[in-house]
């Protein structure tokens, strides 16, 4: 992990943008956190990264960071793929800031997808890289109809959806990416979370910001906001259960990935939140599978 | 121009604008929470440090400021905010991105601002409230998004029929004004979504 330093050795701005587009992104993001759950449009810029990378998210993160902060990027709740260990390198090199794995250690989280397992704190801040922000997208193509449904709060359309899945499965069928009504107001999309993760988001002390580049919206849960998924009476809000505890530390209670290990349907469960699951091991919890996969320390080993 | 107006900007624009935005950004996310703002600026008078250091914060060309009568009538207040912050200073309260107000006793009603509409809440006017301090007579008691269970905040002045203005501004949620209170030294938030309890008493 890179230690701060003094002046990043690179040509651009402190952590890349300029001052201008900061000041354009920090506006959009304190209207967003003046209303829950509404997407405020902003100009967003190019990065040097696709579409689809965590533009987005890039772009909050960049117009928050200070050289204090401590930064810890997750990817599907890995530290150690691709787009978190890029986005990371990318701001130890443009903002020169203390990059962690840890949660707990961290005051900035940029995330892709997951809720880290161990709950936030008052002082820490989690920024979602978003791709559609739009929960009535694949409901109401035009831009000009969905966002005067949300000004006239019409999201019917929503309930029939979650209905048709119960006509066709017997369940709501929608696993990531659930839609949710903040402050009873404004219907959300939490990014393509696991609906697992879900019950993180209401009433958590930490302040949440989701950025989409792509598609140019930024929007917020302050602190202690009332986040709902929605269900039905008859048919009300369920998060995924896992048949068996994580493979390395035993765990039960946090989301898994399924990780298939031969060609004759052999497979393992690992907890999601790879922090969440050295930290398990390293005090001592092992899984069924454990020994299997050689001495503790030897896989995490990068 | 005086000489006067080119000094009392950022000292470090960079990192002044960057820690003045995680103050607005923790004052407005925990409504009634109190952050301290360093002197990070020296604008003239009457402008406050915190105030100036709000508006330098946020502030360009592209956000129109309104003032109200007593910094609109001074040249060395105009002077400075069009040398370190660059914005057009409008006359008419509807049309402002941002509103400086050094009295709330006489600041026009909130909802002569630019309330946005309910297709784009988000286009409306962000005050800063110039104040003495925090420890006033009447003390709201508040409620709503980032707020554990009720939080108080007590501005001085607290011009009563803006109490009364502030509730109607939550009724037209999602449209409304969102306000930055500015001591001379910390600032506290009060976004539209706050819920004021004790207000009608």
């Amino acid at each position: 992990m890179s230690t701060a330093q003094e002046k990043p050795e690179t040509p651009y701005n402190f952590a890349y943008l300029d001052e201008q587009t900061k000041r354009m992104i920090r506006r959009a993001i304190l209207k967003a956190v003046a209303i829950p759950g509404y997407q405020v449009p902003f100009a967003s810029r190019e990065m040097p990264m696709p579409y689809g990378w965590g533009t987005g998210g890039v772009q909050v993160t960049a117009s928050l960071i200070g050289p204090d902060d401590v930064l810890k990027v997750i990817d599907q709740g890995a530290d150690d793929t691709t787009n978190a260990v890029s986005i990371r390198s990318f701001f130890a090199k443009v903002a020169g800031v203390k990059t962690t794995t840890h949660t707990k250690e961290a005051s900035l989280i940029q995330t892709r997808h997951r809720v880290p397992e161990m709950p936030l704190s008052e002082n820490q801040i989690l920024v979602y890289q978003v791709p559609i922000p739009e929960p009535l997208r694949f409901l109401e193509p035009r831009e000009t109809e969905t966002r005067l449904m949300h000004a006239l709060e019409e999201y019917g359309l929503m309930h029939v959806k979650l209905y048709e899945d119960i006509a066709r499965h017997g369940h709501i069928a929608t696993t990531y990416a659930y839609p949710v009504k903040v402050e009873g107001r404004y219907v959300m999309d939490p990014s393509p979370i696991p609906k697992f993760d879900n019950p993180k988001l209401t009433n958590s002390p930490a302040l949440q910001l989701f950025g989409a580049g792509r598609e140019k919206r930024i929007y917020a849960l302050p602190p202690y906001t009332r986040v709902e998924s929605l269900d039905f009476e008859d048919h009300p809000f369920r998060v995924q259960e896992f048949s068996e505890p994580c493979g390395l530390c035993g765990a039960s209670g946090v989301y898994l990935d399924e990780v298939i290990l031969d060609d004759h349907g052999g497979r393992m469960f690992v907890c999601s939140d790879t922090d969440h699951c050295e930290g398990r091991r390293e005090a001592g919890h092992r899984g069924h599978l454990a020994g299997a996969m050689g001495a503790p320390g030897a896989e995490a080993a990068e | 121009m005086k000489a006067d107006a080119l000094s009392g900007g950022f000292f470090d624009p960079v990192f002044g604008a960057q820690a003045v935005f995680r103050a607005l950004l923790r004052a407005l996310s925990r409504p009634g929470e109190i952050e301290n703002l360093p002197g990070l600026v020296r604008p003239p008078t009457p402008l406050n440090p915190a105030a100036a250091a709000v508006i330098a914060c946020l502030a360009d060309a592209d956000t129109p400021i309104f003032l109200d009568r007593p910094l609109a009538e001074s040249e060395a207040v105009r002077d400075w905010i069009g040398f370190h912050i660059g914005a057009p200073i409008v006359s008419l309260a509807g049309r402002a991105t941002f509103a400086v107000i050094s009295d709330p006793e006489k600041m026009p009603p909130l909802a002569d601002f630019w309330l946005g509409t309910e297709e784009y809440p988000d286009r409306s006017t962000t005050l800063v409230l110039q104040v003495t301090g925090f420890e006033g007579s009447r003390t709201l008691t508040l409620q709503g998004p980032g707020i554990a269970e009720t939080s108080a905040l007590a501005p001085d002045p607290l011009p009563a029929r803006l109490i009364g203005q502030l509730e109607e501004n939550r009724r037209i949620f999602p449209r409304g004004v969102d306000i930055v209170f500015a001591s001379r030294h910390a600032i506290a938030g009060l976004p539209r979504s706050t819920r004021i309890l004790n207000g009608a008493a």
